[in-house]
């Protein structure tokens, strides 16, 4: 059967086909032909008010479901405008598909109206892209788009579609996954890890007194969570979950350590200084957790699994290297580790380490001075009184900052998949879109977005987004009229010479621009009305709420290692320090 | 007495051999790669392969062996690279193309084909100001040509960049880097 379809059409349909439910996008000139068929698709298409907000609403939706977003949006100017959402994805391993228009093929490369070199723009910022040159290629290329995106190590694909090629006709046909895999020679990844480093692994593992597990986001990518569980229950050990772990291990459990790293808290931190084995799992030994490496974790050995080869000795060199996937390679482990205990070996005594790390744990909790009568608000009781209250299944979006911390310092999470960020880029603004492709593939689920004041005013627009196509979240504005996590750096490194980080503390009016986005405003000024307030953004569901929490511009987020310093030198909060030899 | 080559000594520059698949922008997506880092591409040879859907292109660069590592995982990454091979050059066969027009008057045009003779380079044009000469062979033997022709004085030279093969004696080694495809 050859059946003749247009280019637009066939892309619309390689959508549907690869289970596409949501589109965020914006159109334009040269995208105009495939926004035809999709009014008779049963593709919901989001249209948002600024192409930025839709990469990050399709990032906030691949963080919550494991399932690429996809964003659709025209050439030129919003293709450039899709760079940070791409480079978001790209830095955090979030699958997401981006497909822009182009000029048509005959005016390639002759400074046309709203031409830019995408695939050219786009090359460092995604695991692949493609310019697409005749309507014929468009299904191959969209399956080879999602295929990459979602296996390996997931990331963003870009697919530039020129308008000719949209309006042509071509013949359909789907092809099967032996023809993507076959136009894919370079493409193998690697899932299941090498059987004799798992023993290697299991080995260490048994030998060691001091382990630590050293979670990353890659443990939530492989859908990992419950190996995860059963290999911490099964050695006993400690676990450490990054900024992109939280959530992959509950911080309720008495395993748990919490979050190490630049803002971790000491216990997550030492313990992973003092270890003689760090176990890591789908993480990156990003700089934001190593502090200087020359002094990181100086006696441990590293067990390093991780999905993609070139993270493997990137940072730190491991003794036992595992190519895979967590979650394959995690329960192999464990299936390893219980043969050999079965076979009458025995794991080395690790009681003394578990009292140890203890022992930072009561001497260290996360801690900060809570508010005198009279006082402003503090950021941090915020977060305490938005968790608190929050209905089970949560899910929290975050901004790039102070809050941002405060948030994962804070909050307590207890399922995968309910923390959204952007850790590795630190895009200021990401919350609220995100938060609105999260609330979008989960309805079911409360979305509550922490941002800074800073941050509200980058994306704060895609709230009009929300209101109109009624996918009602919560935000909490936590205005402290600074670039707070500037003013901290500055405060603390820079002589409190304080360069351009004020902003100001009545502009914007938060409550009137709320409102003027068809949001419900609330300011929150005193420790007593925060309750009541969150209280009445969770009772709303009809429409997204925005509460401005006037908070403590001298709040600092502790401890901290500063910059270019080891771990070992982290500042404790002041009213801590006196404990400070407790750390050794 | 004889020359004992220093077999110990670490080559001064790294050859990678990269198959990929023969199609538009590969060539940036793998020089990229150098680029975002602040290497610089000694010298650079694409063309396809026996098999027309695949190129090979070889690279050569001045990179200490610990970055180049990263740059070659970095490279197994790209969709597009189905194999790369780094090539030790003291095990491996190099080769190059070299066209150059010398300015000689035509008394002395004599010495710079005999010259070209020595070397078994060709003569590809001869005017009655210029003669144009090429020569095929390894970089050094080219570099040596090239010194030469420089005392007549050289209005154009122009130089492929190198190819190479693994050599074919037992001790041919390659350093397949087999690490796991990309992710």
């Amino acid at each position: 059967m050859t059946e003749q379809i247009t280019g637009a059409q066939a892309l619309i349909r390689a959508l549907e086909l690869e289970n596409v439910d949501t589109i965020f996008g914006l159109p334009g000139g040269c995208i105009l032909p495939a926004y035809d068929p999709l009014l008779d698709s049963h593709i919901r298409h989001i249209l948002v008010r600024h192409e930025q907000g839709a990469g990050h609403m399709a990032e906030g939706y691949a963080h919550v479901t494991g399932r690429p977003g996809v964003a659709l949006v025209t050439s030129g100017p919003a293709a450039t405008n899709m760079v940070t959402p791409l480079c978001d994805a790209y830095m955090d391993s979030i699958p997401m598909i981006c497909i822009t228009g182009q000029v048509p093929t005959s005016a390639i490369g002759t400074d046309a109206f709203q031409e830019c070199d995408t695939v050219g723009i786009t090359r460092s910022v995604t695991k692949h892209n493609e310019l697409v040159m005749s309507a014929d290629e468009i299904p191959l290329i969209v399956r080879q788009a999602f295929h990459i995106a979602t296996t390996g190590r997931p990331g963003p694909v870009l697919i530039d579609v020129p308008k000719d090629c949209l309006q042509n006709m071509m013949t359909w046909h789907w092809p099967t996954d032996e023809e993507v895999l076959e136009s894919l020679p370079g493409y193998k990844p690697n899932t299941k890890g090498h059987s004799r480093m798992i023993k290697e692994a299991a080995r260490l593992i048994l030998d060691s007194k001091q382990p630590v597990l050293y979670v990353g986001g890659g443990v939530l990518k492989a859908r990992a969570a419950d190996a995860l569980r059963e290999l911490a229950e099964l050695i006993n050990t400690p676990v450490v979950t990054t900024l992109m772990a939280r959530g992959a291990f509950p911080d309720s459990h008495p395993l748990c350590l919490g979050m190490p790293g630049m803002h971790g808290n000491a216990t997550a931190i030492t313990a992973m200084q003092k270890s003689d084995l760090l176990i890591n799992l789908g993480a990156r030994f990003d700089d934001r957790i190593t502090g200087k490496v020359s002094t990181f974790a100086p006696d441990a050995k590293i067990i390093h699994v991780d999905i993609d080869p070139a993270e493997q000795g990137k940072v730190r060199r491991p003794d036992v290297p595992i190519v895979g996937d967590c979650r394959l390679v995690i329960e192999e482990l464990v299936k390893t580790i219980k043969e050999m205990l079965a076979n009458g070996e025995v794991q080395a005594d690790i009681s003394a380490w578990k009292s140890r790390v203890s022992g930072w744990q009561e001497q260290f909790p996360m801690y900060y001075s809570p508010n005198e009568p009279g006082e402003a608000l503090k950021p941090q009781f915020c977060l305490e009184k938005l968790h608190e209250l929050a209905p089970a299944g949560t899910i929290l979006c975050s901004g790039v900052g102070q809050h941002q911390m405060f948030s994962s310092q804070f909050w307590k999470f207890e399922e995968p998949y309910t923390w959204v960020n952007s850790g590795g880029l630190g895009t200021m603004g990401f919350s609220i879109p995100a938060a609105i492709g999260a609330k979008v593939a989960r309805p079911d689920r409360t979305v509550w977005a922490v941002d800074g004041d800073g941050c509200f005013q980058m994306t704060a627009q895609e709230l009009v987004t929300a209101s109109v196509e009624r996918i009602p979240i919560k935000v909490a504005v936590l205005n402290n009229s600074y670039l707070g996590m500037v003013r901290q750096w500055q405060e603390m490194f820079y002589d409190e010479r304080y360069s351009e980080v004020y902003l100001s503390p009545e502009l914007p009016d938060f409550v009137k621009w709320a409102e003027a986005m068809g949001c419900v405003g609330i300011r929150v000024e005193s420790p007593e009305e925060v309750e009541p307030a969150i209280a009445l953004a969770n009772s709303i569901n009809d429409r997204s709420v925005v509460i401005e929490f006037r908070v403590d511009a001298g709040e600092k987020v502790f401890p901290m290692v500063p910059a270019g310093f080891g771990n070992d030198d982290v500042l404790l909060h002041p009213n801590q320090n006196d404990r400070r030899e407790f750390l050794r | 007495m004889s020359m004992t080559p220093n077999t110990t000594s670490m080559p001064s520059h790294h050859i990678l051999s990269v198959l990929v698949q023969n199609r538009a922008g590969v060539l940036a997506r793998v020089s990229s790669l150098f680029a975002r880092r602040g290497y610089n591409i000694f010298s650079l040879a694409v063309a396809p392969t026996e098999d027309p859907d695949f190129s090979r292109i070889t690279i050569v660069v001045d990179v200490e062996s610990s970055p180049l590592e990263q740059i070659v995982k970095q490279l197994f990454k790209l969709i597009d690279v189905v194999k790369i091979s780094e090539l030790d050059p003291r095990r491996s066969v190099e080769r190059e193309l070299m066209m150059a027009t010398v300015r000689v008057a035509s008394e002395d045009r004599g010495q710079v084909v005999e010259l070209a003779n020595i070397f078994e380079g060709k003569i590809l044009a001869v005017g009655t100001e210029a003669i144009t000469v090429s020569l095929e062979g390894s970089p050094d033997k080219l570099d040596d040509f090239e010194e030469l022709l420089r005392g007549y004085g050289i209005v154009e030279l122009q130089r492929t960049g190198r190819v190479a093969l693994p050599k074919l004696d037992k001790e041919a080694r390659t350093r397949p880097h087999k690490n796991g495809k990309a992710s």
